[in-house]
């Protein structure tokens, strides 16, 4: 029944191109056997490094079928970072998408002492490369063919080796792109990585009609349960699309059921969209915002089927005609029936807002070190503030420092040559630390987090600070892309704030503000006043929430350069890295906390082609006025 | 990409020569007998202060314009002047200075406007959209793709040229030229008016086009940072005479050239 299922598409050259299950295990068999004569055996560890291609998800199941462990890598790392993770897992060989991966790789080539082959996706540009080492997936392929047709055995050989793996072997190691030090190989079982996608298929009752859209990174825990484990557990279909850049029109082509994501992505939908409303006539403009109005108030309680007024299911179904529905087939989540976001917290009022364009949404909280799954919201119980409840056959508790633990048939068998590191984390008895602050919400069951055990601070007056409440906060305004709020060991809360060019860019355009680039664009006055109008609501919204009043945001800056991975101040999967950001703006921090109207900085930067410069600037600080409670019964 | 047929030529002979060209616009002498050559395979720089006849040179080399006197020889066959249609139909495309794409258009149908001069089914036929037009239009839509996909722009392709960044246009305008499966790729500053990253995935680009489909290329440049680093030889031209012409270290040593950039005290 599956051999004629489409298992895997992609687009290429405008098309989308399919493999059914038949085929992909006539091009796998092939490859398997095609690395096996270049060498690749059990127990061998090989890199796999590129975007999310069809012969790249295949070279891991390949090599897996062999007994070898793939190790896949965040395709955007600059060399030196890889050099660490290739160098660490020793691999014997490298699939690589393309002539930029395979550059890096021969720039680290001296640090890898038991690299022998690089095998390639893509030859443009290589064709005048060193071929000692180079192999073309093709030509691994046709090795493995003309070893096939060479040697009836070979296809028998080939199913004992598969047979002879078991449950029990190491499957994967993926390295965490971790918030501090050098990342850890988290080393997966099959077990782990099947038992913990069948369950999760279970969960959300996914089946064979499943349509995913496949653009995470390969070295994240979630796209390789999601768009490799789960569809080779239940038969659906994984979409990889045409590049980066088309990600949103190839979704919509698609009209993925099951998607996945960080809030990241929805954050950017969201700005996407009220960037393109601004600039949208006055009558699709007030179209837009009442439906909308409409929509927050009644969608959500459709959703989960409560009962509601006739009436306001007369105007839902009108907006869902006129705004919902077209706004959904523009994200191409027309037909979706579980959406997950996962990886961090996401900002309430987004999280509200897809609810309330009748998506299931839903929240997720998972682990690298669990085959991520740990707690998920059951279809019908979902709040904005938790992460649900444990998963099939996840058990969950909360220590009294508060740190979350678990416990699962996908919790790892240990970090990859560091079993000092894996009893730090891992009980004898199987029990796992999350490093996340939590606890049980009493009234609904449900799991909550409040942020990372670590960053969990208090200001001096001993209040609890937390920091990525309040950055959430902040993020959801399109024109904000990023903040990092600081605090711990502090007198006040203080923020550092990254516009959204994007955004602010279409803001400036409307308001005929000239800037030549990001940094005079961030240091204009006009935006100053924007941003300061944001946190003065978010502080409103703090003190409204009683617990957290105390840390009210004092002092603002607008950081004179975009926050980035390539310069170790987010993590490759996009999380703020607070503590470097702390040490590397040292000068801003100083000047936040003693007084001064403005701080001089000079940053490093490094260029996409790994060059660096510096960015210098004259960074200006804001005062704020904290919310009382006067003013804000006044407003509301 | 294959080459025209016919074409015996291989890497490495002269695919086209000037010989002896002078170019006048009434008073003014754009040109001064000028000979150079191009050879099959190579990246070939033209440079030159400005005014020198960079721009007047491509142009006699596509036809645009026609010279007074000298001989243009290309692909073996030696003409007094070159007609646009004869350098198109003979394979020699070209980029503009200032970026001409049909603005309204999407990046799709530039690009396939660049595939005119291969249909070869009629209006009549083309307008039916049917049986082998619609086969053809098929055909020339994969070749189409495979360039969008060579400049890694698939991601505008249904979007209007206009609405584009300047630094795309250039692409999309390289891509139009590339579909006329060129022997000679003739670029009119390709790089001007770009920063600094947008140079490199330029310089990247012709790289690859030189590599990839194997197309000649003649190319004016002012980066010189560019020039030295993408040609293969370069001819320098200084008020309409060509004043060196050689390899990168050759024409970056020569006196007569640093005179020109930087001037002489007279």
């Amino acid at each position: 029944m599956f051999a004629t299922r489409a298992a895997i598409r992609h687009k290429d050259l405008g098309i989308w191109q399919a493999w059914t299950w038949r085929d992909v295990r006539d091009e796998v068999v092939a490859f398997s056997i095609g690395l096996a004569e270049l060498g690749l055996g059990r127990g061998d560890r090989f890199a796999v490094i590129g975007r999310n291609k069809p012969r790249l998800y295949w070279a891991m199941c390949a090599g897996q079928a062999l007994g070898a462990v793939p190790v896949p890598l965040y395709a955007d790392s600059v060399a030196d970072e890889m050099a660490f993770v290739l160098a660490h897992a020793e691999v014997k060989l490298a699939v690589v998408e393309d002539q930029e991966q395979v550059d890096k790789i021969l720039s680290i080539k001296d640090k890898l002492a038991a690299l022998t082959h690089i095998v390639y996706d893509e030859s443009r540009g290589l064709r005048d490369y060193d071929r000692a080492q180079l192999t073309a997936i093709d030509d691994v392929q046709r090795l493995g063919r003309e070893a096939l047709a060479r040697d009836a055995t070979r296809m028998t050989w080939w199913e004992a080796e598969v047979a002879a793996g078991k449950g029990s072997d190491l499957a994967i190691i993926l390295y965490t792109s971790g918030t501090t030090g050098r990342p850890k190989g988290v080393m997966l079982s099959h077990d782990n990585v099947l038992i913990s996608a069948r369950n999760g298929n279970a969960y959300d009752r996914l089946d064979v009609n499943e349509e995913v859209i496949a653009y995470l990174p390969l070295a994240w825990v979630g796209d390789h349960i999601f768009s490799y484990a789960q569809s080779y557990d239940a038969g659906f279909c994984v979409n990889c699309p045409e590049a980066p850049e088309t990600v949103v029109e190839d979704r919509r082509e698609i009209g993925t059921t099951y998607a996945f994501a960080p809030p990241r992505i929805y954050e950017n939908l969201i700005t996407v969209t009220m960037v393109r409303m601004e600039d949208a006539s006055a009558l699709k403009r007030r179209m837009f915002h009442f439906f909308i109005g409409v929509a927050r108030r009644w969608g959500e309680k459709i959703l989960n089927k409560e009962r509601v007024p006739v009436y306001a299911r007369l105007l839902y179904w009108l907006g869902e005609l006129l705004v919902y529905g077209p706004l959904k087939n523009r994200f191409g989540l027309s037909r979706i029936r579980v959406a997950y976001t996962a990886g961090e917290a996401i900002g309430p009022e987004i999280f509200r807002f897809f609810r309330a364009l009748g998506i299931n949404l839903k929240q997720l909280y998972g682990a690298t070190e669990a085959s991520v799954y740990i707690t998920a919201q059951p279809d019908g119980e979902i709040y904005a503030d938790t992460v649900g409840k444990p998963n099939i056959d996840v058990e969950v508790k909360v220590t009294d420092d508060g740190e979350v633990l678990f416990r699962s048939p996908g919790v790892f068998l240990g970090y990859y040559k560091d079993p000092e590191k894996t009893a730090e984390t891992k009980t004898p008895d199987g029990w796992v630390r999350s490093g996340d602050a939590g606890f049980f919400d009493p009234k609904t069951g449900h799991l909550k987090i409040i942020d990372r055990a670590k960053d969990v601070g208090r200001l001096n007056d001993g209040t609890l600070f937390a920091p990525k409440y309040i950055e959430n906060k902040l993020k959801f305004y399109p024109n904000i892309k990023e903040a990092v709020a600081l605090g711990d060991k502090r007198d006040f809360v203080c923020v550092m704030v990254n516009i959204d060019m994007t955004a602010v860019g279409s803001w400036a355009e409307r308001n005929n503000v000239v800037y030549g680039s990001y940094q005079e664009l961030a240091a204009n006055p006009a935006v100053y006043d924007m941003i300061e109008r944001h946190i003065e609501e978010v502080n409103r919204s703090l003190l409204l929430e009683g617990l957290m009043g105390a840390t009210q945001i004092r002092r603002f800056l607008v950081l004179h350069k975009e926050l980035d991975a390539d310069d170790g101040e987010l993590t490759r999967t996009l999380k703020v890295r607070r503590g470097f950001i702390a040490e590397r703006y040292a000068p801003l921090l100083k000047a936040l906390y003693d007084g001064s109207r403005e701080a001089d900085i000079a940053t490093e930067v490094t260029f996409e082609d790994g060059r660096k410069g510096t960015i210098a600037a004259r960074v200006k600080i804001r005062d704020i006025k904290p919310a009382d409670v006067s003013r804000v019964e006044k407003a509301a | 990409m294959r080459a025209p047929a016919g074409s015996a030529i291989v890497a490495g002979d002269t695919l086209l020569a000037v010989d002896r060209v002078s170019l006048a616009f009434g008073g003014v002498r754009a040109l001064r007998d000028v000979s150079f050559d191009i050879r099959k395979g190579e990246i070939r720089a033209i440079i030159g202060p400005n005014g020198a006849g960079k721009t007047s040179m491509l142009n006699v080399v596509n036809g645009f314009y026609q010279p007074q006197r000298g001989s243009i020889t290309f692909k073996g066959v030696t003409r007094a002047k070159m007609r646009p249609f004869e350098a198109a139909r003979g394979g020699i495309a070209r980029t503009f200075q200032n970026v001409a794409l049909f603005k309204g258009m999407t990046v799709l149908d530039n690009i396939m406007a660049g595939r005119t001069l291969k249909m070869h089914r009629g209006f009549f036929w083309q307008l039916m959209r049917y049986g082998p037009a619609l086969a053809e239009e098929v055909e020339h839509r994969r070749r189409v793709e495979d360039i969008i996909d060579f400049l890694q722009i698939p991601h505008i392709r249904k979007i209007p040229v206009g609405k584009l960044p300047y630094g795309l246009q250039k692409r999309v305008e390289l891509g139009r030229a590339l579909a006329m499966e060129p022997e000679l790729l003739l670029l009119d500053e390709p790089m001007a008016g770009m920063n600094l990253e947008e140079k490199e995935d330029m310089s990247r680009f012709v790289i690859d086009v030189n590599n990839h489909y194997g197309t000649t290329i003649a190319l004016i440049e002012h980066d010189m940072g560019v020039v030295m680093d993408l040609s293969d030889r370069i001819v320098v031209l200084d008020h309409g005479v060509k004043i060196a012409d050689g390899t990168p270290p050759e024409v970056q040593g020569d006196q007569t050239v640093i005179d020109a950039y930087l001037g002489v005290a007279h």
